[in-house]
């Protein structure tokens, strides 16, 4: 099995055998980071735009790093100071780009679907960096790494995803990358935050955190929006942790060897007590290394490390 | 002027279904002759009741004018829609009065109601005139103003009613947007009532409603923020209970949701004067359609589920939905290549909807007397439209080939936009002439 797509755009457009192939990849590339000289010729001369309409520091960075160490030229576009705050609309700031010949556009944007509409249109790759509500398949990915490091394969493990899974792009490409890997997902929010028919991606649905603690390998907290509270999502976060939040003493339900994960930012002390956060068995931080292996795999694939390998 | 169709399948429901020949002078029917009952006519077909052979006599064949055959075609009352956005004023870059009236001519259309959201809003006889204005030195199409509820369409003041209705418009609408305020809503039930306009409500609930495609597992994969049954149902309920206060009939726009069929469907059965239309693409496409984030599956109210478009279809065959109308909306590709959030509501429809239709009439889900009477009949009935095919009526018919199967291109059409979601489609049947008062305005 060979790379063969040009853009890595969501969860479910990637097979079981690509998604093995990214996180072997990132396994590889991973000790690169730990070197007193932390670079590599790969991709000299690649350049990729890492083109962000939506604030971000951690993925923007853990892209920009990744890039770097593979030698790619990379440059960052934010709304802030692009000519998207000109008016000019997305397609036409996208040709503009590509008519400069990068490689590789790494995109945010908090329209679900931009990157899919940019990947019709242009002939650089499109890496989705989190579009709207619907996916961060990077996230996922790094995600699962971490997971795998820690627990060896993902088969039949049980994973339980905990917050706003309406919102959140990171419970939908996670419930889609773990469920191909052979893992067994399960989601709880209260009903205002649980989206219609998420059932169709694969997960089983609680509104009870005990059940969604009880007997998981990895539980992942997702950060509440304080601003949501406008929409009567919930009615406070004082409640909400109550009820949502995890704290030592829900985690007595947990099985010892349980992961817990979070794709940050935090909110301490509202969807996660910050001792757990800090615990031995918090892997928050693993998360974020990984995130540059794993970054630093698609953009080798995208640029066409096993593409070419294979042509020549 | 004369003209006579010759050896149609003439089918106006509850008039006339037979083959006969219709002799029109200057712009009116002057007689129907029935040559023979119509038998053996299509799948669904019409079964000839309410034909009245006694009448129709003709006076004989007349010495000039123009003979259309109309042999294996279907002459029906023109096509009325009474749900088209013109654009005009003030978006002409996506259509004018001229090339809608042109894309209606060509779906079969004789006569349109142009909605009141343009710029400015159709909200004052100015407006209203300048379109009427505009659409006769066409000499095509009837265009009948619909102008706006509430001044601006802000949902705040009501306009003036009298001059509106003076000035030539057929109904109000804020359409696009919803009479939020109750009391606004039931006041201009009563007050149009008196100067004799028909008030056409675009049912919404906006707090329910922020989202871009239907509510659902189809929406949740894609990550789309979704508009819930609800948020149009309750206002149909809303409008009901206000139709029923006052006294005064009700017309629903654009009927979506299975929730608003079975509260129009209860509202009918204890003698509420509710009417309803649907419009094609919710009775043939579903939220499914919205595949890899297409702007052209966008409208509001949004495609819904499978089991909303079965409703649907069902309304349209027990009678709940009156009638069909199409929502024409045009918008140029600076509305529509954008993000799917970002892009605006609405297809172009005028084009399409016979065939949409036909579509139906051949899966058998209604009769093609049905179609006409969601397409001519009941359209001018609830707006005090003349329509039927008689002696001494105004001379608008269409004309179909039910068998001229085709595929149609959008870039083919006469709309000025081109946002359908239709294109490349086959229609089992055509459009072959539109007539209004005596003159061909198409033909193909």
């Amino acid at each position: 099995m060979t790379w063969t797509k040009k853009d890595v755009l969501d969860m479910e457009s990637l097979s079981a055998e690509e998604i093995n192939i990214i996180l072997d990849t990132a396994d590889s590339l991973k000790e690169i980071s730990k070197r007193p000289i932390k670079k590599v010729p790969t991709l000299r001369g690649k350049t990729v735009i890492l083109f962000f309409q939506e604030a971000s520091t951690r993925t923007r960075v853990s892209f920009d790093i990744a890039a770097k160490r593979l030698s790619a030229d990379s440059i960052s576009i934010s709304a802030s100071n692009s000519s998207m705050v000109k008016g000019e609309t997305l397609i036409d700031t996208a040709k503009n780009l590509e008519a400069m010949s990068p490689d590789i556009i790494v995109m945010r944007h908090s329209s679900s679907g931009a990157p899919h509409l940019l990947a019709q249109r242009i002939s650089a790759s499109i890496i989705n960096a989190g579009d709207g509500t619907h996916a961060h398949p990077t996230q996922a990915l790094l995600d699962m790494m971490t997971v795998r490091e820690r627990k060896g394969s993902l088969k039949n493990l049980r994973v339980s995803i905990i917050g706003d899974i309406s919102r959140s792009r990171v419970a939908r490409s996670n419930i889609l990358g773990f469920t191909k890997m052979g893992a067994h997902v399960k989601v709880a929010a209260p009903p205002t935050m649980m989206p219609k028919g998420i059932e169709s991606l694969g997960a089983s649905v609680t509104g009870d955190m005990k059940s969604a603690i009880e007997g998981a390998d990895v539980i992942m907290m997702l950060r509440i929006q304080k601003e949501r509270q406008q929409s009567f999502l919930f009615p406070s976060e004082r409640e909400y942790s109550k009820r949502f939040g995890l704290n030592i003493s829900r985690l007595q339900h947990a099985k010892p060897d349980v992961l817990i994960m979070h794709p940050g930012p935090l909110n301490r002390g509202v969807e996660i007590a910050p001792e757990v956060a800090d615990a031995p068995y918090s892997v928050i931080l693993d998360q974020v290394t990984s995130g540059v292996a794993v970054r630093m795999a698609i953009l080798y694939l995208l640029a066409g490390g096993m593409r070419d390998a294979d042509d020549h | 002027m004369q003209m006579i169709i010759k050896n149609g399948h003439v089918i106006d429901p509850g008039n006339i279904n037979a083959i006969a020949d219709i002799h029109v002078d200057n712009g009116k029917i002057v007689s129907v002759k029935i040559l023979k009952k119509a038998s053996g006519v299509r799948k669904g077909g019409a079964d000839g009741k309410g034909l009245s052979p006694e009448q129709n006599v003709s006076p004989g064949e007349p010495e000039a004018g123009r003979v259309i055959d109309a042999s294996g075609c279907i002459v029906v009352p023109g096509l009325i829609d009474m749900h088209v956005h013109l654009r005009e004023p003030g978006e002409e870059y996506k259509e004018t009065i001229e090339s809608g009236i042109r894309a209606a001519a060509a779906g079969g259309f004789t006569s349109i109601c142009c909605m009141p959201n343009t710029r400015p809003v159709n909200d004052n006889g100015q407006v209203t005139e300048f379109i009427i204005q505009t659409a006769r030195q066409c000499r095509s199409v009837n265009v009948y103003p619909v102008a706006a509820i509430s001044r601006g369409l802000a949902g705040k003041e009501m306009c003036e009613y009298g001059e509106l209705k003076e000035a030539g418009a057929v109904a109000i609408s804020d359409d696009g947007r919803p009479v939020v305020d109750s009391l606004l809503m039931r006041r201009a039930l009563e007050y149009s009532q008196s100067v004799g306009l028909k008030v056409i409500s675009h049912c919404e609930d906006p707090s329910l409603s922020g989202g871009v495609m239907n509510e659902g597992s189809v929406a949740t994969r894609a990550g789309l923020a979704g508009i819930p049954n609800a948020a149009e149902s309750i206002m149909v309920m809303r409008d009901i209970a206000l139709s029923e206060l006052t006294g005064v009939p009700v017309h629903i726009a654009h009927v979506s949701a299975r929730e608003s069929i079975f509260a129009i469907r209860d509202a009918k059965a204890r003698g509420v004067n509710v009417t309803a239309e649907t419009a094609p693409h919710y009775f043939t496409l579903t939220d499914n359609d919205v595949k890899n984030y297409d702007t052209y599956a966008k409208m509001n109210p949004p495609l819904r589920s499978v089991d909303d478009r079965s409703a649907v279809r069902e309304a349209l065959s027990d009678g709940t939905i009156d009638v069909i109308a199409t929502d024409h909306a045009p918008h140029s590709i600076l509305e529509k290549d954008v993000e799917f959030d970002m892009a605006a509501n609405g297809i172009i429809g005028l084009e399409t909807a016979v065939g949409l239709s036909l579509i139906l009439v051949s899966k058998g889900v209604m009769s093609m007397e049905t179609l006409v009477e969601k397409l001519a009949n009941n359209p001018a009935k609830i707006l005090g439209l003349e329509s039927g095919i008689a002696d001494g009526k105004t001379a608008n018919f269409t004309i179909i080939d039910p068998k001229r199967s085709h595929v149609y291109h959008a870039k083919e059409g006469y709309s000025k936009s081109k946002n359908t979601p239709f294109d490349g489609w086959e229609f089992p049947g055509k459009v072959v002439t539109t007539i209004v008062g005596g003159v061909v305005v198409f033909s193909s």
